[in-house]
């Protein structure tokens, strides 16, 4: 789960960890509120769980009570890569002697969290020079490694300090909540050496979901997503017009990637995992249909226990129920597929012998369009 | 990592029947796929429910513990069957009580847990594959996991996955143009594996009954690069192919698998066959040109 700046900065205040005076408005009464509460000059961030807001405008300064307005209405519309804001987060301006990079990421290889941190704040971590990447274990950071880092750093006095405390706070905080990401950058070095939080990246692990009741709260899912997520499917919603639905992760997004590779646009990934039963082929085609622009569906099951004809009465089910209207292209490896023909014989739905043939036919038939 | 031999511990010698425990065993998954596993010819010598101990299952007897089922069968192989939110304890209880190989279906496994089980799965000399694979099989000998039957023949061939079906599919694939496999182990779906790509290759890399590998990997993390990297430098002699799921994927979507998502540049297709090409390993564009690639390595 990708937290909003202003989810993960209350989240950083729970731990200790300094953030800049802010406030979040939906509607322009909220934000003339906040300005009165901080003060102009200050600052209006889109909230978004989009990265490159800063290039894409989404980051305004406000110097006038008269900016404050027009410049609020300008965000709360704007997209970014296809996103509206969830919010605009109004926050002081700090008074900036250095910035600095600082991030605690899951290492998938080294099966740890690593420790990334640069002088260099603001930028893009992969173009930052002087990079000072130490590997901690899940437990968290020891103070000694953080003054260490801090050396090599080049920080000195009272910003030495500072490091140790923000760094520890962090790695508390990441361990605690189960993140796989927190990242601040970047971290402000304010004119009497302290540390400041002027931005918060956090992706908390999904998986660890159930432990964290207090988190459930940030948790922000299309009624679609809900829909796929209590029937136990992981849905990708896309913007083409064929829906890709199959049994297993690998095997959809090696169909999507056959879709595109045919010309095809995809509209939606769906693995609706294990078990392909009549009741979850129907679900399943029952969540897509939903999607606005899929105009044909495209079924690839794989696996010696799937009952073809099981799979096949779904699909009757389905269009007797007018859950689709839309033609579906079905591969179907299995038992019984010569009795999964012969019912599906006369309606919409074809099933092909190849996932490639089903493709071809699909993107033919609607793809294109 | 060659102290860790997985075909010892799965099939003897040769073609052993050595004992397995199901963890999990009276739950809806664990019941039907113990019965899959034991007509396969798995040898499921004892089942783990804690409260149900002393009761049996398809004449397998159930202990309360682990430590009881290993006293009892002498078992160096688990297959856990259990919800993520218990796999934890499950899985920590089959390392303190001996058991060498940890075979770990479930999905959606908290990242912290699965760290938590590797490092105590180092200090006991034990090795876990997965979580969320469909799991090992040594195919028409025995199989510790979820997988159908069909897909797989007995062969020289072995198939390291991070997809289940995938792994079917392209394992069907390979049957079909007589490819059969000696061994097909998935790795799993997440970010974090017990057994990663690299650890997989050097359970195979000195057997003389393999004469190839495929590989079939997808978009997220550096797991192939890194094989990618150990191919060249530790001059990997066996022929490689390698599959990637993902290409047309989106960026930062979790597609479907936790660890199936691209930041940026880490973790897209480009940069695993990239880098799969400077190691000379041929990269499928679908499944069923896999049998196609390996007949070109293999000639060569």
């Amino acid at each position: 789960m990708r937290l909003l700046e202003y989810q993960g900065k209350e989240l950083f205040d729970q731990y200790g960890i300094r953030i800049p005076r802010s406030h979040l408005a939906n509607t322009i009464e909220e934000a003339k509120k906040g300005a009165k509460k901080i003060g102009i000059p200050l600052v209006l961030k889109s909230q978004l769980t989009v990265g490159g807001r800063g290039k894409a405008g989404a980051i305004l300064k406000v110097k006038s009570d008269a900016e404050l307005e027009p410049k609020f209405n300008e965000l709360v519309h704007k997209e970014v890569k296809g996103e509206l804001p969830r919010g605009i987060l109004l926050e002081e301006m700090a008074d900036i002697k250095q910035e600095l990079y600082l991030s605690l990421f899951l290492n998938r290889s080294k099966r740890c969290y690593s420790l990334i941190s640069s002088a260099e704040g603001g930028v893009e971590i992969e173009s930052a020079s002087n990079k000072v990447v130490v590997d901690i274990p899940i437990e968290g950071l020891t103070p000694q490694v953080a003054e260490d880092t801090a050396t090599k750093l080049g920080l000195k006095g009272n910003a030495v300090v500072a490091f140790v405390d923000l760094t520890t706070k962090l790695s508390r905080f990441a361990s605690e909540k189960e993140a796989e990401l927190a990242e601040i950058n970047p971290v402000a070095i304010l004119g009497d050496g302290s540390m400041i939080a002027l931005d918060a990246k956090v992706i908390i692990d999904d998986n660890a979901m159930f432990r964290h009741p207090e988190l459930k709260k940030y948790e922000h899912v299309s009624e679609l997503e809900r829909q796929a997520e209590v029937s136990g499917f992981s849905l990708v919603e896309l913007d083409g017009n064929i829906a890709i639905i199959g049994n297993g992760a690998g095997l959809v997004m090696s169909t999507l990637d056959l879709v595109v590779d045919a010309g095809g646009k995809a509209g939606a990934f769906l693995d609706f995992g294990g078990r392909a039963t009549t009741e979850t082929i129907y679900e399943a085609l029952r969540v897509v249909s939903q999607i606005k622009n899929v105009k044909g569906i495209l079924v690839n099951l794989f696996g010696g226990i799937v009952r073809t004809d099981l799979v096949a009465q779904g699909l009757l089910d389905a269009y007797k129920n007018n859950v689709i209207t839309v033609p579906v292209f079905a591969r179907i490896s299995g038992a019984e597929s010569e009795r999964a023909r012969q019912m599906l014989r006369g309606s919409r739905a074809k099933l092909y012998n190849t996932v490639e043939e089903a493709i071809q036919a699909a993107v033919a038939e609607v793809g294109r369009k | 990592m060659a102290d860790f031999d997985i075909f010892d511990i799965l099939v003897g010698n040769g073609d052993e029947k050595k004992p397995v425990i199901v963890q999990g065993i009276t739950g809806s998954y664990g019941s039907t796929h113990t019965r899959l596993m034991k007509a396969y010819g798995t040898n499921i010598a004892a089942g783990v429910t804690p409260g149900k101990g002393g009761q049996s299952f398809e004449g397998i007897p159930v202990y309360n513990d682990m430590a009881d089922a290993v006293r009892a069968t002498g078992a160096q192989v688990s297959g856990i069957f259990v919800p993520a939110p218990f796999f934890l304890n499950a899985a920590i209880d089959a390392l303190d009580a001996g058991i060498k190989l940890l075979v770990a279906i479930p999905e959606h496994v908290p990242i912290s847990d699965s760290i938590k089980v590797i490092e105590r799965a180092k200090t006991k000399g034990a090795r876990m594959v997965g979580p969320n694979t469909a799991g090992v099989i040594v195919p028409e000998v025995m199989k510790v996991g979820i997988m159908p039957a069909q897909p797989f023949k007995r062969g020289n061939t072995v198939v390291f996955s991070r997809s289940g079906t995938l792994m079917y599919e392209v394992s069907f694939n390979l049957s079909n143009k007589g490819y059969g496999q000696r061994l097909c182990l998935g790795i799993g779906g997440d970010p974090i594996n017990g057994t990663n790509l690299i650890e997989a290759f050097d359970l195979v890399r000195d057997r003389p009954d393999v004469d190839s590998v495929v590989v079939v990997g997808e978009i997220g993390g550096d797991a192939e690069e890194q094989l990618a990297d150990y191919v060249v430098h530790t001059s990997f002699s066996k022929p490689v192919v390698a599959y990637i799921a993902g290409r047309a994927a989106p960026k930062e979507k979790r597609m479907g698998h936790a660890g199936a998502i691209v930041y940026g540049n880490y973790g897209s297709a480009e940069s695993k066959v990239t880098n799969y090409a400077k190691a000379g390993v041929p990269v499928a564009k679908r499944p069923a040109e896999v049998p196609e690639l390996l007949a070109q390595k293999m000639r060569k």
